[in-house]
């Protein structure tokens, strides 16, 4: 290997890092503020980068039909707690299952011929199936332990990938860059998408972290994640919270998905990949801190990148293989066991 | 069968079946032996089909098994069965047909090479489980599951990328076992082999779940505190469940591997994977028996949707996962313990009862003589402990003798229940030492106080709320046994388990609980329930008792017993470390008393001599005396 190579592998897991580690942050949020391991967070890269191609064809995403299948849903559920005596935050449910599709719905069929235009549908197309997902899947089980959590996420995760499947095919995808722009530093090619990854990861994290330290917003969500029970006597509604993390983390599965489609080819079942490379970068962090699971993504990234090089047949191998040293090291720093939740 | 309640000789079994309309009159046994009978009458005319169905239905349930096993026993879970399937079944699929094999194992016949198989298989998937466990079992229980998922994937891809695995093709050419002279080519000879294994299994892991080391699994599901401070080795009896319940899944991978005849990476997808924790918990994962309801169900199931869904979707493909993950879902939140229960209660109500247990006599168990009245038990020496800047513990000495009550008070936020933490093996000190009969236990676990002779309570009552009073009682006198996995599998150690249970009585009458004896713990006021947790203390015979908050909920009456049980206690020669609130108790049963306040120690002494100190009144009622309201 020589010097060209490596800077070549290096750039290359740079960019994937990035968007490792933009999943990392959502997973991260999620479970923090909700408990729910929530991997099907890769399955709303896929639908965020298949959506995008839909739309490039001039088609309709189907995407938009599960939206208002699970908007029309919530409302009957939300219905039907209201009718049972529960209390019903209707303003919210109004927001996600009223105003996010009518909105979606109207972007699909102003049919933009703009690729940012576009971009812009797919975010407001996928976005309110976080908090919608919550509210089905999640929210009815608010009291159960993590791992009946993780398992209903996990069927979710199987229930999304089987969807995708239908509504986009076996085929891959993969859409025309944002930036058709090359550059040569030093002989090493450098293109204008990897530019726009590294631009658009860098702006959102900076942009979490000013809305986690200084908006009230963020920072009811950062005591949720502190302590549910002390939150919710301070006036803080849980659910609220998890709305929120869940419609975050949506936003940031589709800015993922059409980040990466103009440089992989996205398939119905690539996402998955995706979302777990996120989940060993946050696991580093220990599911609990961002600082951590960033470097923990940029890591994950370039062992992807130099692993495709060496043994390109064992590359996820290798990589779900790191977790086992992770956990190793984890583990040799806890003394005592503690109770979960 | 699992979820039987017990019937003990003493107990009047007519009171526990009086309200079932005895039409039927089976027992649990009876009727499982009858199925199985029935099913093996059967065998020879069963159709070819419903034959097949039935091996799969088998091999599936055998990994279910496990993960009931983890999942709904054990509190943890797995996603990659399907890997260590693929594990066990690779492993005799290779080693029966790669000629380098056979090049080496010249000497065997070929009929042996199969069990050859099995046991590589047995041996890989034992040093991957335990691998994996040992990394991710000490930590919280979510990252099992993970590492599982991970692992799952990993494996897949490795099967499909070794050369010497044949690839994405696999491998074909797999003898068919043989016992003896019998080849089992014929896939309704290997169904006998596949459902005899899964009965033995099923019988064994029955066994397991209702001894000593049963309990302790049972145990882990309701937090770990409790299940290391009665002294069972959390991690290590996680690690032992995970590699058992992929021992069982690799088990059916080799039997797969010589009913398929060949393998491919293909049924070891991490998609298989989460079908088998379907299986698990739409059966009931619980319970043993919904592993193999539950693989029944998701096989008639995938059985239909495989014509279906093809129809509805308009093309094939992986839909299945689409209706078992919607149905999964639908599971967990209507009926968390999945559909066995529910199956359970029709038989309830149609006569069949639980078997009565039969135990023989009662081997007698080791006794720890008690240490002699006065000598110091518990010694703490300037204890501090620091949460970031909050000092919640400076310098807190304190010394707990054999045959004394030693209460331990303060208002709220003063410090007790950090102090407990730390005397109890739950949380180190920052600085000072902690010292149980003279020895130094900074940085032991929780288990390593109750083995040298601590009981405890907790002030948040943690019992196994679905277990009966006695089961309860029972895992407190867990290391008084010795019974491992093997004898308690196979009911070697039942003089052992009857010896235990006849302790666990005692200590139950002794605490004036005989009335609910067989009543789930759950389902008991919390006064009583504090008292079950001193029953479960007791039943380790343990030289120190602590007591947190045991008068909280109880009546006057409940609490003058208690008084009088602590006083017997204190007479035979136990030293008791009690927090209270309730002073009236405190002063009237306490031979001395130490003093919280901010952290520290502020009086020491008699309960007259406590009582008197200006510091302790100033602490309780505040600067103007009788304004505040004393705890």
């Amino acid at each position: 290997m020589d010097g060209l190579i490596a800077l070549f592998l290096v750039q290359d897991g740079l960019i994937n890092g990035a968007i490792y580690a933009l999943m990392a942050l959502a997973l991260v949020l999620v479970f923090s503020v909700t408990r729910v391991i929530f991997v099907p967070q890769g399955e709303l890269v896929a639908y965020g980068a298949l959506t995008m191609a839909v739309l490039r064809a001039g088609g309709m995403p189907a995407t938009l039909w599960l939206l208002l299948a699970l908007a029309a849903a919530t409302l009957a559920l939300e219905l039907w707690r209201q009718w049972r005596g529960g209390q019903v935050d209707w303003w919210s449910t109004a927001l996600w299952c009223v105003g996010a599709p009518a909105l979606a719905a109207l972007a699909v069929w102003w049919q933009p011929q703009g690729l940012l235009a576009q971009a812009l549908v797919v975010v407001l197309v996928v976005t309110p199936l976080g908090p919608l997902i919550y509210r089905l899947a999640f929210r009815p089980l608010s009291h159960a332990t993590v791992l009946v959590l993780l398992i209903v996420s996990v069927a979710l995760h199987g229930v999304l990938m089987g969807l995708g499947l239908w509504f986009f095919g076996a085929e891959g995808a993969r859409t025309p860059p944002f930036s058709e722009a090359r550059f040569d530093w030093g002989g090493l090619p450098v293109s204008g998408q990897s530019l726009v990854v590294l631009a658009a990861t860098g702006v959102l994290v900076l942009a979490m972290f000013a809305f986690f330290e200084h908006t009230v917003l963020g920072k009811a969500l950062r005591a949720t994640a502190i302590n549910r029970v002390g939150a919710r006597l301070m006036g803080i509604p849980t659910e609220l919270s998890g709305d929120l993390s869940f419609a975050l983390a949506a936003f940031i599965g589709a800015v993922c998905g059409l980040l990466i489609a103009p440089i992989t080819t996205i398939y119905y079942d690539t996402g998955f990949l995706i979302g777990l490379k996120g989940f060993v970068a946050a696991i580093i962090g220990g599911l609990s801190s961002y600082p951590v699971a960033l470097l923990g993504a940029l890591l994950v990234g370039q062992l992807e990148a130099f692993a495709s090089f060496w043994a390109s047949a064992f590359k996820e191998v290798l990589v779900f293989t790191l977790i086992i040293p992770v956990l190793l090291w984890r583990s040799l720093r806890s003394h005592h066991v503690e109770d979960e939740e | 069968m699992s979820e039987r309640t017990r019937e003990v000789s003493g107990a009047p079994a007519a009171a526990q079946v009086a309200t079932a309309a005895p039409a039927l009159r089976l027992t649990h046994r009876q009727l499982t032996l009858a199925a199985a009978a029935l099913l093996a009458l059967a065998w020879g005319w069963l159709p070819d089909f419903t034959v097949t169905l039935l091996n799969y239905i088998g091999l599936h349930a055998l990994v279910a098994l496990g993960l009931v096993l983890m999942t709904g026993i054990g509190g943890m879970t797995s996603f990659g069965q399907a890997a260590f399937v693929g594990l066990g079944a690779y492993a005799t699929a290779w080693l029966c047909t790669a000629p380098e094999v056979a090049a080496a194992l010249q000497g065997l016949p070929a009929a042996l090479l199969p069990w050859a198989g099995l046991a590589l298989g047995l041996a890989l998937t034992f040093a991957v489980a335990w691998g994996l466990g040992a990394v991710t079992l000490r930590l919280g229980g979510h990252y099992l599951p993970l590492a599982t998922i991970a692992w799952g994937l990993s494996l897949y891809f490795l099967f499909g990328n070794l050369s010497f695995l044949g690839g994405h093709t696999g491998l074909t050419g797999v003898p068919p076992l043989s016992l003896g002279a019998w080849t089992l080519a014929d896939p309704r000879a290997l169904g006998v082999l596949i459902w005899a294994v899964l009965l033995l299994v099923l019988w064994a892991l029955h066994n397991l779940l209702d001894s000593r080391q049963g309990r302790a699994i049972r145990a882990l599901k309701s937090g770990r505190v409790m299940a290391e401070s009665m002294g069972v080795d959390t991690a290590r009896q996680r690690t032992r469940v995970f590699v058992l319940a992929a021992l069982l899944a690799a088990l059916s991978g080799w039997l797969y591997a010589h009913l398929q005849r060949f393998v491919n990476p293909t049924p070891f997808n991490i998609n298989i994977g989460i079908e088998y924790l379907f299986m698990a918990v739409v059966g009931g994962s619980g319970h043993l028996w919904g592993a193999v309801l539950g693989a029944t169900l998701i096989a008639l199931l995938k059985e239909q949707l495989q014509d279906w869904l093809p129809k509805i979707f308009g093309m094939s493909g992986n839909f299945e996962i689409i209706v078992f993950g919607l149905l999964m879902m639908w599971v967990l939140q209507r009926y968390a313990e999945g559909l066995w229960p529910t199956l359970a209660g029709w038989a309830r109500r149609a006569g069949v009862v639980p078997t009565p247990q039969t135990l023989p006599p009662p081997m007698a168990l080791p006794e720890r003589p008690l240490p002699a009245p006065g000598t110091v038990l518990l010694e703490a020496r300037d204890v501090t402990k620091r949460f970031g800047g909050l000092v919640a513990n400076a310098q807190v000495s304190l010394q707990v003798r054999a045959g004394e009550v030693h209460a331990l008070i303060g208002p709220n936020g003063a410090g007790k229940s950090t102090f407990f933490n730390m005397v109890s093996g739950v949380d180190d000190p920052t600085e000072g030492e902690v010292r149980l009969l003279g020895e130094p236990m900074t940085g032991r676990p929780a288990r390593d106080f109750a083995a040298r002779g601590l009981g405890r309570t907790f002030q948040h009552v943690r019992l196994l709320v679905q277990r009966s009073v006695l089961d309860n009682v029972m895992l407190g006198a867990h290391l008084r046994g010795r019974a491992g996995w093997l004898a308690s599998m196979l009911w070697l150690e039942r003089h052992e388990e009857a010896a235990l249970q006849a302790d666990a009585l005692r200590q139950i009458e002794r605490c004036g609980l005989s009335e609910y004896t067989h009543t789930p713990a759950g389902s008991l006021a919390l006064g009583q329930q504090r008292i079950v947790e001193i029953a479960r203390a007791l039943a380790g015979h343990p030289a120190l008792l602590l007591l947190d908050e045991p008068a909280a909920g109880l009546r006057h009456r409940e609490k003058q017993a208690l008084a009088r049980l602590l006083d017997q206690l204190r007479r035979q020669g136990l030293g008791i470390l009690i927090v209270e609130h309730d002073m009236e108790f405190v002063m009237n049963l306490a031979d001395r008393i130490t003093v919280l306040d901010f952290g520290t120690v502020i009086a020491h002494g008699t309960p007259a001599e406590v009582q008197r100190d200006p510091r302790v009144l100033q602490a309780y009622l505040g600067d103007d005396l009788g304004t505040g309201g004393a705890a």
